[in-house]
This record gives structure tokens, sequence and C-alpha cells, in this order.
């Protein structure tokens, strides 16, 4: 196991400031874990792939964003500037703008991509956080707790990958109708995709990818070698959004 | 108690003053009220441009506040006695600007009164943890310094042993404070203008051109309203102090400007193109940064010829073009030009609106009005001695 940017961060950090030992704790045992991990068992990582080929067939289908919207009850801003959104389209050459070159641009472009977090598996978003509102659980999820977030946008400047919204005012008056499954937020908090994790908790796969005709959207276990998504990602080229900032993603794209 | 005495005989120019800032920050906090009911929806912020002038005027003032240690360390390191009344003009500023921060973070955030999350779970991989350890740290020194400095020099006795190493330590926490500010924006991956090693020598040289150059126009103020006269010696040292630091921070830019364009990585490139030249359609940035560039040039010439810096009407020209040029630097492009290009390459417009500028001014009429009551009464225990 890697010593990720955080736990160092957090090491030397106490080191520095010879924290309470709650954290000492927690940062040891990890250390120790991280040396025994080879004989444990390996931990969940869940991870999505999104087959870009296959979300094109059907032309204009939002069936995907639709299902997560009204399961998470995101609301819907009419104006851009204060928009929230879990899922959405891009043109491709916003999504991966390094992938371009001229003689592509005129088809490939403007092709639409579906985006989200990527739960990345070293966030910067949880690194910034100053009062650990935001963090990667062991199953590689990366949540928040809208109860905790203070809304100082510090992870939304962190992301280099746009996925956070924030409610800028009150979202209630904004959804259409209350899923009562789900908790609503209140204005001044982040939020963004959560890989479903409270399907995920009742066994259940992401509301994305089981509303998805297509089966473009694929969700399983990156550690575990005979997934679904292992598979396919043995089988077919796929990409990540911006490998080279070291985040690690795991959100594929089968281009 | 008798401080506070000092305080209270007045001239009638001095309470339209007061009365003036009292306004500013009624109205701020009105504005206030109605971003607490709405939300940061009343601002001119977006899901793309997340931070804009809150933030920016808290870096900004991050700046000033460092700045004091450009006299607090001529004067204790190198035992330069000209700076002795400056210093203690030094530290309040330093207070005064310190607390601006903090308010200008407050605002900021979407749920205020939640802000006691960072200290009930405090995460020391986040930079802004050490950030409010730095500022926090930084206010109670200087506070602490100047009381206990004001409180002897009142009681005509030397000020006690024990706060010689606080001085001192305040020292190096004053460059930790700006650098630790600059490393809240340049770790962040993905974020090309600001990934930049040389942010955090950058801040600190803007920090000590537009602080000293705002102390020199708060003495020529003092001495104009009130006749308190800083010395020439010391107004001059303290401009050549500028002039170096403005000369360091104009190299630092033109280095950072050869870097994008030279290079020509987009990323590196268009976050410039945006402020300086305009990106799809967007010039809204672009005379101000322009404007800031003339003004950092035209300051530097004024300030290069020793017989222009002497003229003390030039020298405050100069300093007031200094404070403007990295004000629209630091305060207006760092934090947009950061954010636009959005990650996704979006080119979003920010404005700030009225209740946004109103709460602005509502915190620089503040530190306006700190400023005056603690000048005020170190003044007439100046004029008591
Ligand atoms: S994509 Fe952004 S929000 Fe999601 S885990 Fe990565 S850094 Fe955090
Ligand atoms: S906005 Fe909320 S989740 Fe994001 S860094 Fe601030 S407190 Fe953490």
């Amino acid at each position: 196991m890697k010593i990720t940017r955080k736990d160092f961060l957090r090491l030397s950090g106490l080191g520095l400031l010879a924290l309470a030992g709650r954290k000492a704790v927690r940062a040891l045992s990890g250390w120790s874990f991280a040396q025994t991990s080879a004989s444990a068992a390996k931990p969940i990582r869940w991870g999505m792939a999104f087959d870009l080929g296959k979300c094109r067939h059907k032309d204009g289908c939002n069936r995907c964003i639709q299902a997560c919207h009204s399961t998470h009850n995101v609301p819907q801003f009419a104006d851009r500037a204060h928009e929230i959104k879990w899922i959405w389209k891009e043109p491709f050459q916003n999504v991966f703008p390094a992938a371009q070159t001229d003689y592509t641009r005129d088809f490939y472009g403007s092709l639409p991509v579906l985006l989200a977090c990527n739960h990345c598996d070293d966030p910067p978003c949880q690194d910034v956080c100053p009062v650990d509102a935001t963090w990667r659980r062991d199953d590689g999820v990366v949540t928040i707790d809208f109860h905790r977030c203070i809304g100082c946008r510090y992870c939304m400047a962190a992301c280099p990958y746009g996925s956070r919204s924030f409610n800028w005012q009150d979202p209630r008056p904004a959804i259409a109708t209350v899923n009562p499954d789900f908790p609503t937020r209140t204005k001044g908090v982040v939020e963004k995709c959560n890989f479903c994790e409270e399907r995920l908790a009742k066994g259940q796969g992401p509301a994305c990818a089981e509303s998805c005709e297509e089966k473009a959207i694929v969700f399983g276990d990156l550690e575990q070698p005979d997934s679904e998504l292992r598979q396919l990602l043995r089988s077919r080229f796929a990409v990540q959004r911006k490998p080279e900032l070291g985040t690690g993603p795991s959100v594929y794209y089968i281009v | 108690m008798l401080m506070f005495k000092n305080t209270l005989t007045r001239s009638r120019r001095y309470w339209l003053w007061i009365a003036s800032l009292l306004f500013v920050i009624l109205a701020g906090s009105l504005c206030y009220v109605l971003q607490l009911i709405h939300g940061l929806v009343v601002t001119g912020l977006s899901r793309d441009v997340s931070w804009g002038l809150y933030i920016a005027q808290f870096t900004f003032f991050v700046g000033i506040a460092a700045s004091a240690v450009m006299v607090v360390l001529p004067y204790y390191l190198h035992d330069y006695q000209q700076f002795g009344r400056l210093t203690l003009l030094g530290e309040l500023l330093a207070v005064t600007a310190v607390t601006m921060c903090i308010l200008f973070i407050f605002v900021d955030l979407g749920q205020p009164s939640r802000i006691f999350n960072i200290v009930l779970h405090p995460q020391p991989q986040s930079v802004m943890f050490w950030d409010m350890i730095a500022l926090g740290g930084y206010l109670l020194m200087n506070a602490v310094i100047a009381a206990v400095t004001l409180i002897a020099q009142r009681q005509h006795v030397p000020v006690p042993g024990w706060i010689k190493p606080v001085i001192i330590l305040s020292i190096p926490w004053a460059i930790s404070i700006h650098t630790v500010t600059a490393f809240l924006y340049s770790g962040l991956p993905g974020r090309s203008y600001w990934l930049t090693a040389i942010l955090a020598p950058r801040f600190l040289a803007s920090a000590f051109a537009s602080g000293p150059a705002l102390l020199i126009l708060l003495c020529l103020a003092l001495r104009k309203l009130t006749g308190f006269d800083a010395g020439r010696e010391a107004i001059q040292k303290l401009a050549v102090i500028v002039t170096y630091a403005l000369a360091i921070n104009i190299f630092l830019i033109l280095a950072e400007v050869f870097t994008a364009f030279y290079s020509e990585i987009p990323a590196h490139e268009e976050h410039f193109e945006y402020l300086f030249i305009g990106l799809n359609g967007d010039y809204r940035l672009v005379p101000w940064m322009w404007l800031s560039v003339l003004l950092s040039w035209v300051a530097l010439a004024l300030l290069l010829v020793p017989r222009w810096r002497a003229n003390i009407p030039r020298l405050a020209v100069a300093c007031a073009a200094i404070f403007i040029s990295i004000w629209l630097d630091k305060g207006l492009g760092l934090i947009v030009g950061g954010m636009v290009p959005s990650p996704l390459g979006a080119v979003t417009r920010y404005v700030p609106t009225l209740p946004e500028s109103t709460i602005v001014l509502g915190i620089w009429a503040v530190g306006a009005l700190m400023i005056t009551v603690f000048y005020k009464i170190t003044l007439s225990i100046w004029k008591e001695n």
C-alpha cells in the first residue's frame, strides 16, 4: 500500500502539532495496516465506466441524469451560474481538451460526454477541507457530510474536474417532487455525486447505471479482477480524466 | 479606561468621518443580513467562479498585515531607531488588517453558524487549518505587542523584557502568514494560474510594496490632519523598501509571464490571456489589469529616482499608485483569474453585485474605523509625553 499524499500530510501535520490522541490512533492504525496488508483481504474500491459509444446510441437521452437527480433531490435551477448537478453532459473537447486534434475536433469535439465526481483515489477535495466534511471512505466513495460542511468552497477550488456544486440558495423550492428516502440540502453547503452510497448500503447499484437501457454505465469493484468492470477495462481501451494530476480517478471512459 | 478617555476630545471633522464610517458599516451589515437570509446567491459568484471579491480581499489584506515586518525588523533586529514610532503604527495596522481578513473569510462562508467546526474538527492536512493558526497567532502577537508598548509609553516606563521574544517571533511569523496564504492556492492541482512555486514569493513581494506604501500614506495623512511627523528619514527609508519590493514584484510577474507564454502550454497561457487579452469575448478585467501594470511601472519610475522620491507629493502619488495597482492584481485579478477558465474550459462572467460590494466596503470601513481609533489613542499618548 502506498503512502498517499493525505497520509503523508496527516502524519507530518501530526508530528508538527502533536495533535490529540484520536487522530494519532487513526493514523497509526493506518500505518500498521499498511505493513500487514499483504495478508489482509483486498478492500473494495468502487469504480465506474462510461461507454461513450453506447451512450451515443440514443440521441438526446438523459435518463441517467434524470434518475440520479430525482433520486437525490437535486434542485433544478434555470440559470447556469447557480445550477447544481451531480451527473451531466459536456462536449468532448471540454472534458478531454488534450485528446483533441485539429482534424478530429470537427466531429468528436462536440459529442456529449457524461461526467460526474471521479471518486478519486487520492482526492484533493478531501485534503483541503478544513472540517473533515468530505472524505474518501474505505470503499473508495468520496462522500460529503451536509451537516458539517461550513460552505467555504475550498473543495470546489481544489477539485480539478469541476465536479462540485454549491447551494447558493435554498434548494428545496426547486425540487419538483421530493424523494423522502434521501435528505434535501440547505443553502450554503456543497454537494456532488455520491456513487449512490445509500443504494450501495442496500446492495443496489447506482441509479444512473440501473436506468441506462443501453448499458453504457458499468459499475463495479475495481479491486475485484473478475468484476464486470475489470473485465470491461481489460477488453476495451479506456481513459481517465486528467490522470497526470495523480488524483487517481475511479471513473473510466471507454472511447 | 484611560485610553478610551483619550479618544473623547474630538473635532467636528473627526466625528463626521466616524459617522460616515459607521454609516457604511451599517449598510454593509444590512447587506450581510440579506445574504444570510437568501444565501450567497446575492453575490456575483457562481458554480465556476466560486471564490471572488471576498477571498481576494482576504488575500490582499493578509499581505498588508504581513508587511508590518518591514518596520518591525529594521527596528528590532538592526536597531534602526528612526522606525521607533512607525513600528507601533505598523503593528496596529497589522492588527486591523488581520481583523479584516477574518471578517472577509467569515462573510464568504455558506454556513457561518458552523464556523466552530474548524476548531471542533481540526484538519492538519488542510492548509486552511494552518492559515487559521498563522493568522490567529499573528493577531494575538501584534495586539499584545502594541498594547504592551502603548501602556509602557503611557506610564513612562520601558517595555517589559518578556515582550522582546514575542516581537522576535512575530518576524518569521509575519512571513509565515503570507506564505501559508499563498499555499492555500499554489497547492491545488488543476488551477494552473496558482500552481506556481513563486506564488508565495510573489505574495511577499507585493505585500512588502503595498503595505509600507499604505503606511507612508497613513503617515502623510497623519501629518496633514494632526501635525504628527513620522520623520523625514523614516519615510524615505520606507520609500526605499517599497521601491525594492515593487521592483522584485514586477520581476516575479514578468518571470511568470515568460514561463507561461514561452512554454506555450495552453493551460498556463489561458489565464493570462483571460486577464490581459480577454478570452471568449469576455474582456471585463482587461482594462483593470493593464491599469494595474501601468500604475506599477509609473510608481517604479517615480520611486527609482532619489530626487523624485524625496518629493513628498510625488512620493504620495507613487504610493497611491502602488496600493491601487497591487489591489487590482491581488484583490481582483488573482482569484478571478485563477478560476477562469474553469476546469471544463468555461469562461464565466463574474461581476460583484451591489450587496456583495457593500459588504466589502463595510469591512473596509471597519478597518478604517479601527485604524482611526488606534492611531488617535497612540497620538494622544505621544502628545502627552
Ligand atoms: S472528482 Fe473532484 S470532487 Fe470528486 S473525488 Fe475527485 S477531487 Fe473530489
Ligand atoms: S465547502 Fe464544505 S466540504 Fe467543501 S471544503 Fe468547505 S467545509 Fe469542506
